[in-house]
């Protein structure tokens, strides 16, 4: 197959046209000073949960690695301040999931601890454990375990980088290409090294032109490029982030239903997870600060701020100048998939990109009223599913029509639910439909099991 | 503060556009229609599209109020249910008659199947086909475009369809015998217009609808040795072929959800109007071929439902 960087970007179906709000696109990211305490969760991935690796009392340093998981699918957890650990054990985190947590005090110095140094790679192998160790995670939101995504056995041809950063307000994305420009070359030629992949597209939106020209500029100076990294100007649609939509922009490939990227040749990561590889490869720091976007309505001074994993949000919120009123919803990441926190006394994880604190008036639950089957969540569906049918077999259970309209295959991008007249909860309906099927999948699955032992 | 914060499901932002303002587009894109109705038909139009729009209304209201449910006339598609049915009244109909429409449209076809969005047929068109059923002579009983400046209001005509004769130019701008609203096709057409510019429609089910109908006319019309522009003009503009494919053939309730089966839909609706305009025995059949349609609705929706990104075609 002959590999060209697509020049315009191949046809996906449905979006929306949300709104931008990209109120922080020109602030340059701000270091906040460590907190006075950081409470680290264990499970900041997809996979098994960590299990901590010091005990209350314990000195820790900056970079020190405090949690590890069994299995493949897992990714470390290291020390992002330095100080004491105070606590060990289970807290509740603003969106409800209960986790292992350890909790440090700063000593405010963040000594970084004498294991961070550059890794030395000399294979794929050493490349692979090296992105294991820097407990780097899909940091567009998912939290899937890089490495593992690295280490499929499919034959992969084309990397995919994800800058498309289709979420409103959320900025951070846009800042790591604009301050970060040469660590993500590093990481991308590092990735398509080890790898073996022959071309990367990096994807962004059409409305972060100076990220686009930055990135553009850098990769024609950059000897190592050689025609095989370009830059694709998608459109700024929602959700042209989402991974499928992203894939079949720039490639033109459908990821078949059930299968991950890797099954139609391409990895993709997003743009600040290359963006960190970049840097740890050079300095061997792991993944111990992110760069968040602190915005909305009910925040004085919204900006991107470079934060350690752990801060609570309300440390985020009093460095951004504090409330502006009485908020009404604090986000976890963007408001159209982002994740509704009921308290500021919770940490921000390694795949939080935003803070948004919004007031009442943007709070308010919209009214929802009868189905009138007009057919917009349809239209809109980057998936080309049915969410109103989703709806109705939902509300009457019917588990296999659910599972014969692909109800498994929803992204949960919020479309069908922003563009809904009705304002019907249709995103609700369909994660409680999900959960059926899955439940009624294994229960199945068991039934079947124990029929096999006897 | 802590224990006061909102949590709910994504998504966080809703887009402006509600039910209510849909309906109010849909009125709005009635209004040229209207403004033509009262121009040709006089007061008499004016009284029998206050008479359905109020009985409407009056009626949804009093069947949730019994039926203990939620008040819905904010939503406003008892108005347009309303001038629907109006439109398809001739203006010499006794109010009463058009009153028991209403009824029949608001609480039978609509209330008694879950009010809106959950009807099966079109409620403004089944309730005229009750009415031409029930009463069948003042239901074709067409009052003569300006019969109010002659002095006797009594003067009427034949439609074009039943066999009367109009210029195409009268009969674009509604200068024809007919029921209320549907004699005027520019009117109708510039809120069609407007329709698809609010993006309330899509324009594949009026486009479609029309375009069978007038393709069926050229092959009739050329087997039959016709005069083949004239006639397809004359289907297009006679009769309530306009008022159905931009306004009844477009109801979200009753039509197919998907753009196939919209496709489906509208042809189906063009074909059937033209086996009853000139094989049947009544003069029109939007009506019914569009009441027909709808009942098949939900099958054309399962035979077109959306393959889902990603799902491999069926090997054929």
């Amino acid at each position: 197959m002959e590999l060209t960087i697509p020049v315009n970007p191949f046809r996906t179906h449905g979006g929306v046209k949300a709104p931008h709000r990209k109120h922080t696109a020109q602030s340059p990211s701000v270091v906040m000073p460590p907190p006075q305490q950081v409470v680290i969760p264990m499970s900041m991935h997809i996979g098994a949960p960590c299990t901590p690796l010091v005990k209350v009392g314990a000195e820790v340093l900056v970079g020190q690695k405090i949690g590890e998981g069994k299995g493949f699918v897992s990714a470390p957890i290291h020390a992002s301040v330095s100080g004491k650990v105070k606590a060990v054990g289970k807290v509740t985190l603003g969106t409800g999931q209960s986790v292992d947590a350890i909790t440090i005090e700063s000593d405010g110095q963040m000594t970084i601890s004498p294991d961070v140094h550059p890794p030395e790679i000399h294979s794929k192998e050493d490349f692979l454990n090296a992105v294991k160790e820097s407990g780097l995670v899909g940091l567009g939101g998912a939290g899937f375990p890089t490495h593992v995504k690295h280490a499929s056995k499919d034959a992969l041809d084309t990397l995919i980088i994800n800058g498309a950063e289709c979420e409103p307000y959320l900025t951070s994305d846009n800042r790591e290409a604009l301050e970060e420009g040469e660590h993500i070359l590093d990481g991308i030629f590092a990735v398509m090294h080890w790898l073996g992949i022959q071309r990367t597209i990096i994807g962004i939106e059409g409305n972060k032109p100076q990220a686009i020209q930055h990135l553009k500029d850098l990769i024609a100076k950059d000897s190592r490029s050689n025609g095989k990294v370009g830059v694709l100007t998608l459109k700024a649609r929602y959700p042209q982030g989402a991974e499928k939509v992203l894939i079949k922009a720039a490639t033109d490939r459908v990821v078949p239903m059930g299968k991950l990227p890797s099954s139609v040749g391409c990895v993709v990561m997003n743009i600040t997870s290359v963006g960190f590889l970049g840097r740890y490869l050079e300095s061997g720091m792991p993944l111990i600060s992110k760069r968040i976007t602190v915005d909305g309505s009910a925040i004085t001074n919204p900006q991107n701020v470079i934060a350690p994993i752990g801060s609570k949000i309300s440390d985020l919120v009093a460095f951004c100048g504090g409330y502006k009123g009485e908020p009404k919803k604090i986000l976890y990441g963007g408001p159209m998939m982002g994740n509704a926190s009921f308290t500021d006394d919770s940490p921000i994880l390694k795949q939080t990109n935003g803070i948004l604190a919004l007031n009442e008036k943007e709070s308010r639950l919209p009214r929802s009223t009868a189905c009138i089957h007009c057919g917009a969540c349809l239209t809109v569906c980057p998936m080309n599913l049915m969410p109103s049918m989703f709806e109705k077999y939902t509300e009457f259970k019917k588990v296999d029509e659910l599972r014969d309209i692909a109800v498994l295959n929803c992204i949960e991008c919020g479309c069908c639910s922003y563009t809904c007249p009705a304002k019907r909860p249709l995103v609700q309906a369909i994660r409680i439909g999900k959960s059926m099927v899955r439940k009624a999948d294994a229960e199945a699955k068991a039934k079947a099991e124990a029929k096999k032992e006897n | 503060m802590k224990d006061k914060l909102i949590v709910s499901s994504s998504p966080h932002l809703r887009a402006g556009r509600t039910t209510t303002g849909i309906m109010l587009d849909v009125i709005i894109a009635l209004m040229p229609a209207l403004v033509a109705s009262i121009i040709y038909f006089g007061y008499r139009a004016a009284i029998l599209i206050a008479v359905c729009v109020a009985t409407c209304v009056v009626a949804e209201f009093v069947s949730r109020k019994i039926m203990k449910r939620e008040n819905t006339l904010f939503d406003l598609s008892a108005v347009v249910t309303g001038i629907l049915l109006a439109f398809n009244l001739p203006a010499g109909l006794n109010p009463i008659i058009a009153a028991i429409g209403s009824v029949v449209a608001i609480i039978v076809v609509k209330q008694m199947f879950g009010g809106l969005g959950q009807n099966f047929v079109n409620p403004a068109l089944t309730a005229r086909i009750v009415l031409l059923v029930s009463f069948p002579t003042p239901m074709t009983t067409w009052a003569s475009p300006f019969y109010y400046w002659g002095g006797t209001d009594a003067m009427t005509t034949a439609t074009v369809l039943g066999g009367g004769e109009v210029s195409l130019l009268d009969m674009f701008l509604g200068n024809q015998g007919g029921s209320l609203g549907e004699t005027c096709a520019l009117a109708l057409i510039i809120g069609g217009i407007y329709l698809v510019i609010r993006k309330v429609i899509s324009p594949l089910i009026p486009l479609c609808y029309m375009g069978t109908v007038a393709l069926f006319t050229l092959i009739y019309s050329a087997c039959t040795g016709g005069n083949i522009g004239v006639d397809i003009l004359t289907q297009l503009l006679s009769g309530g072929l306009m008022l159905g494919a931009i306004f009844m053939a477009t109801d979200y309730a009753t039509t197919p959800i998907n753009w196939r089966g919209k496709i489906v839909f509208a042809i189906g609706c063009g074909i059937l109007t033209m086996v009853i305009r000139l094989f049947g025995s009544l003069p029109e059949g939007v009506s019914f071929a569009i009441i027909l349609m709808n009942i098949l609705t939900p099958l054309i929706e399962k035979a077109t439902s959306p393959r889902p990104f990603g799902k491999e075609r069926k090997a054929s």
